[in-house]
């Protein structure tokens, strides 16, 4: 039930923002990540980002999960 | 020391079926030594999260570990621990005049004593599926003359995104809606499973998403006071080797540590933001989980700032409910690691995904679910003849 999937804030307005899932496109809560920009990957859990992630270490993994950063 | 973490991580997308061979290889080493060290045939690891059970059993990993691990699932999964009394409180809520319930899909099918929201529905309740707590409030404000109730399951992951939304609530004014709060918390569940006398965890694989927002000090119990070591892992079937990996390590390591995997969803920290979020709504409160029983301080209430959006207030009247479990169901030592599914005589027989009798079976993530869908007959009586050793199988 945890689920979270990782995507790639394209605009952020206030507390919502775009993101892209690996191509799909969903309007996600950004209220618990406050300090995520555009161009942040964010893992969104039932519509609101909960962490940023971090995948500059792991550009591998980030082509894997359809995001690139 | 075999760890490799992040490379490892990389290095597994790049040959992943090299990398596999490598960590089972690894993991086959280190648990053997690690039965040297306790004397028993097996090191027992409980993977907390219901999403982490999915994914061992639907890529495969839980068939390729070698015999020396035994993987057991513990309560990790919010649709398994809400007992058969709150689901009729929430059908109770779903029937009162005027109030339209929301729910995560995964609850719709969870069979009270007098069934489920999804028959509830099916006799006129105003009953609907939302993606998420946010979408409730929407439709709260789309529909004024309706009471919008959403029902509060799930773990930390979860609960911030509901203070959230009640915080959006009283900015924007909405007011016919209120959230039936049946969250639970995963370090005190731990704790409990800790504490009980027939525990034989040697370490657990760790939630990733609760830990994305509570961190990881709050498990430093686990090793501080029990010496059982535990590794936040992802969910990627790399991430579970490598998670697995580390945790046999830590296993053989003096003293027991926490350790995270899930580098790149997990700071130390957490989320302080949902942290502080979560202590500005809720307090502590003692929970009744399904099938296991009331632990202290392993829910949530809402602060008396937000009780005018507590459901269970704003709805005077809610009974009481007391339904017993299902008879013969084991659902309740599963979930504490003290069973396994196919111990149980209602699995696969009485007991499957179309007609589950316990929360087990009935979650898509539950423990019962995962082995009735996957195949798994293995039972618990080999905890007391020992598993008969054999090759392990590389990929």
């Amino acid at each position: 039930m945890c689920l979270a999937i990782p995507g790639k804030i394209l605009t952020r307005e206030g507390q919502t923002g775009r993101v892209d899932f690996g191509g799909l496109i969903r309007q996600a809560a950004l209220d618990l990540v406050p300090d995520a920009a555009i161009g942040d990957v964010v893992l969104v859990h039932a519509g609101f980002a909960i962490q940023k992630v971090d995948l500059s270490m792991e550009p591998e993994i980030a082509e894997r999960l359809g995001v690139s950063c | 020391m075999l760890m490799k973490n992040s490379a490892g991580a990389v290095a597994a997308l790049r040959r992943a079926p090299e990398f596999a061979r490598e960590v089972l290889g690894d993991i086959r080493q280190l648990s053997e030594r690690a039965c040297r060290r306790t004397g028993r045939d097996t090191v027992q690891i409980m993977e907390v999260c219901g999403t982490h059970t999915m994914s061992f059993a639907q890529s495969g990993l839980r068939g390729l570990l070698p015999d020396t691990v035994r993987l057991l699932s513990g309560p990790g999964c919010p649709v398994c621990v809400t007992t058969a009394a709150d689901v009729d409180r929430t059908v109770w809520l779903a029937h009162q005049p005027g109030v339209t319930l929301t729910t995560f899909g995964d609850m719709l099918k969870v069979p009270g004593s007098t069934g489920s929201l999804a028959d509830a529905s099916a006799s006129g309740a105003d009953v609907r599926v939302v993606y998420s707590p946010a979408d409730a409030l929407d439709l709260a404000a789309a529909l004024p003359d309706r009471e919008v109730v959403f029902l509060g399951v799930g773990f930390e992951t979860t609960a911030p995104l509901v203070a959230a939304t009640l915080l959006r609530a009283c900015e924007t004014g909405v007011r016919n809606f209120s959230v039936f709060p049946l969250f639970k918390l995963v370090p005190p569940a731990l704790r409990a499973i800790l504490a009980g006398r027939s525990h034989q965890n040697d370490g657990f694989v760790l939630p990733g998403h609760v830990s994305a927002i509570i961190g990881l000090a709050p498990y430093s119990f686990v090793a501080d006071e029990f010496g059982v070591p535990g590794v936040i892992a992802g969910f990627e079937p790399f991430d579970l080797l490598e998670a697995v990996r580390l945790l046999l390590n830590l296993v053989t390591e003096e003293p027991a540590r926490i350790a995270i995997q899930y580098t790149r969803g997990v700071p130390s920290g957490g989320n302080p933001a949902a942290l502080r979020m979560l202590a500005e709504s809720f307090d502590p409160c003692e929970a009744v989980w399904r099938a296991v029983g009331a632990i202290a301080e392993s829910g949530l209430a809402f602060k008396k700032h937000l009780a005018e959006f507590d459901a269970a207030r704003k709805f005077p009247g809610m009974p009481a409910c007391d339904a017993p479990e299902p008879k013969g169901c084991l659902c309740g030592a599963i979930l504490m690691g003290r069973a396994l599914p196919a111990d149980c005589r209602h699995f696969g027989t009485t007991c499957t995904p179309e007609t589950a009798v316990g929360p087990c079976m009935v979650s898509s993530e539950g423990a019962c679910a995962a082995a009735y869908k996957y195949g798994f007959t293995e039972t618990s009586r080999w905890k007391k003849f020992g598993r008969p050793r054999k090759e392990a199988t590389a990929p």
